[in-house]
């Protein structure tokens, strides 16, 4: 309580009686108690006296001329309304229905006549007792729905704000379907998903322990590093190991954030998954199979970063897989007699999810036909992801946001990576960093994180460490193909590989040439000439791509080194944003 | 819910029963479990045998333990969960933290 509501000075007490006699001798009585008496000689003075006094106490004859003690007494409970104003009545009746009615016409007691100085002090002082803790009730019941009001609109104010910083992603992109309460990051409940510069998506979904504000408050930092990372062509190895850290720093011990990170790529038909506490994600093949991906990870934000592992799960897929995630609140779902939708049932409805439905909505409608709730629980998500040919998402917007500067017109950088450096760092996101100085190279900034990555992955991993791409046209070669890649990664001493930009402005606009040498052995480049047939070390789309993005491909003798040259026009396209 | 403690029979072992749920109405409760306890307890072991439900703060405080005792040093077991509590657990790799049996 903010006041203390006591009070024990003296109270305004109205008695009303047409009896002169006991009028005055009452008035006497309270009088020498201390308390300030007004009197009234009839019922309709009473209700005038009441208007114009409010006293605290009403002592009222029932027989009185004109208005008689019972419609007194309810037209001044009617006047007092919410405030406790005791009525007590003054009566020789005996009559147990007469007394009945006082009490029904609102009265709370009765002092006998003839009148006893003790019994009155008693009850006064006991109706004043009474009418004190209603208004302590009152005053706090107030006060507790004044902060309820005030928690809700803070709430508001907050979901805004974190609507800013969270939903800026690529939820309503047309391959994702999700459930999430919009109050859920006060259930602890996050959902982000952002497209990365490369093509293909990053998706979060995270729960973090407790409710209300110190779940929102973790949240934030989480969505500015995913989408700050994941915009700037971080991988989900970085960008996982980056949150874990920061959670790791600021939340509580016991305070922690149970995830899974998803990393699609919608060109290679791949994707990685990891997932620290959530329940079991669920990969749906368009032909019917259906595989968990039970969590391998402790939460986020548990593990000190030298102990913490990113390694995920790579898998294969097909455009029309889908990948479902939820957090508990779905496998915690109580139907009317209290039993959880579980994870039998959850499988359940994969299981049988009609031809013309998709996962999500089968998903959705088995916890609703469970729990028999007309509308979802609020404190569940659920998000399903189908993949999709790539060009269907080309419209998806990014985030790197427009800049007034003018940017450097001349420059030239050389970025080499070498040894341990090659397994544990991604110098795409500083490679692209640089060239995004340049605001004309911005708006292209999918195509030139395209370009970047194709060369480092094949000078890498082709290059380098010497992987037959080919490996990665069957399910067993796919994870043969990553198991291998993190063996070799381990003995690359004395490899390297090196970038080297150069850019100038044009009369158009600007030419940037990519040079990317490693120090593998190179391929037979003549095979390049031959018409329809792809060398063993560009097996896969990524020439294509270099060839679809670029304006000039070369390759030398040794194959060890590729140079490209990307133009950018003016007039090409209006500048975004 | 209800959360009682003893000391095993060397002394140094500290065994907290859980009883029920084990949720965040158990907090102040399970701190006081082990936060009263006197100097020489070295060894923690949550006994399960009667929670019949484990969630996500309740993890929480298994890491607020796990710092108190330690941590990568604590030595806190885990016994006799049933399959829900067990699942949570699993979900969550606390193998990876505490010793469940």
């Amino acid at each position: 309580m903010d006041e203390p509501l006591s009070e024990s000075g003296p109270l305004r007490v109205l008695i009303a009686d047409d009896s002169d006699s006991d009028r005055l001798i009452l008035k006497t009585m309270v009088a020498r108690q201390g308390h300030e008496v007004i009197v009234a000689a009839d019922g309709f003075e009473a209700v005038a006296q009441y208007r114009r006094y409010l006293p605290e106490i009403v002592l009222l004859d029932v027989l009185m001329p004109r208005l008689d003690g019972m419609e007194a007494a309810r037209q001044i409970k009617a006047l007092a309304g919410e405030v406790l104003v005791p009525i007590i009545f003054l009566t020789s009746l005996s009559d147990a229905d007469a007394l009945a009615r006082c009490l029904e016409a609102g009265g709370d007691d009765f002092l006998p006549k003839p009148y006893n100085r003790i019994v009155i002090e008693a009850k006064i002082n006991a109706f004043n007792r009474m009418r004190l803790l209603q208004r302590t009730l009152s005053h706090q019941r107030d006060l507790i729905h004044a902060r309820n009001e005030n928690l809700l609109s803070e709430q508001q104010v907050a979901r805004r704000v974190f609507d800013n910083i969270a939903h800026t992603g690529c939820l309503d992109a047309p391959n994702i379907h999700y459930h999430a309460s919009p109050l859920s990051i006060f259930n602890g409940d996050v959902l982000f998903a952002c497209p990365r510069p490369s093509g293909g998506m990053h998706l979060l979904t995270g729960d973090f322990t407790g409710h209300g504000l110190p779940a929102a408050i973790g949240a934030m930092p989480v969505a500015e590093i995913f989408y700050g990372m994941t915009s700037k062509g971080f991988g989900c190895g970085d960008v996982l190991r980056e949150i874990n850290q920061k959670l790791k720093r600021i939340l509580p011990a016991g305070m922690f954030c149970c995830a899974a990170f998803v990393e699609a790529d919608f060109h290679l038909n791949e994707i990685r998954v990891w997932n620290g506490g959530l329940p079991d994600a669920y990969l749906l093949a368009r032909g019917g199979t259906i595989q968990s991906l039970p969590s391998t990870h402790l939460p986020l934000g548990v593990l000190e970063p030298d102990r913490f592992s990113a390694d995920v799960e790579y898998l294969r897929t097909e455009p029309g897989d889908s990948l479902l995630i939820v957090t508990d609140g779905i496998l915690e779902a109580e139907n009317e007699v209290g039993e959880m939708y579980g994870e039998a049932r959850l499988r359940a409805s994969l299981a049988t999810v009609p031809r013309d439905c998709s996962v999500f909505d089968a998903v959705l409608a088995g916890i609703r036909e469970f729990t028999g709730a007309t509308s979802v629980q609020d404190d569940l998500t659920v998000v399903t992801m189908e993949m999709v040919d790539e060009q269907a998402l080309a419209e998806l917007p990014h985030r790197i946001s427009p800049s007034a500067l003018q940017g450097p017109a001349t420059w030239h950088c050389s970025y080499s990576v070498s040894g341990n450096s090659l397994a544990q760092f991604n110098p795409l996101p500083l490679l692209l960093h640089i060239c995004m100085e340049v605001p004309g190279l911005r708006r292209c900034s999918g195509e030139i994180y395209t370009l970047l990555s194709e060369l480092y992955s094949n000078a890498l991993e082709h290059g380098i460490l010497e992987l037959p791409s080919h490996w990665k046209n069957s399910p067993e070669g796919f994870g043969h193909y990553y198991a291998e890649r993190e063996r070799r990664l381990s003995s690359v001493d004395g490899q390297g590989i090196c970038f080297t930009l150069d850019y100038h402005t044009t009369a158009e606009g600007g030419c940037l040439s990519i040079v990317c040498e490693d120090t593998g052995k190179g391929f037979d480049v003549s095979a390049l000439t031959e018409p329809q047939v792809s060398p063993a070390r560009y097996a896969g789309r990524g020439l294509e791509l270099l060839r679809q993005f670029s304006d000039s491909l070369t390759f030398d003798e040794s194959g060890s080194r590729v140079e490209v040259l990307y133009y950018w026009h003016i007039n090409e396209r209006p500048l975004q944003g | 819910m209800a959360v009682h403690t003893r000391r095993d029979d060397d002394g140094q072992t500290l065994i907290i029963h859980i009883e029920g749920r084990f949720d965040f109405s158990t907090h102040q409760a399970f701190r006081d479990a082990y936060e009263h306890g006197d100097q020489d307890v070295s060894a923690y072991v949550i006994d399960m045998s009667s929670a019949t439900y484990l969630d996500s703060s309740a993890l929480g405080m298994l890491l607020l333990l796990r710092d108190y005792a330690g941590g990568d040093s604590a030595r806190i077991v885990i016994e006799n969960c049933n399959s829900d509590v067990r699942r949570i657990l699993t979900i969550s790799n606390f193998e990876k933290l505490f010793s469940i049996r």
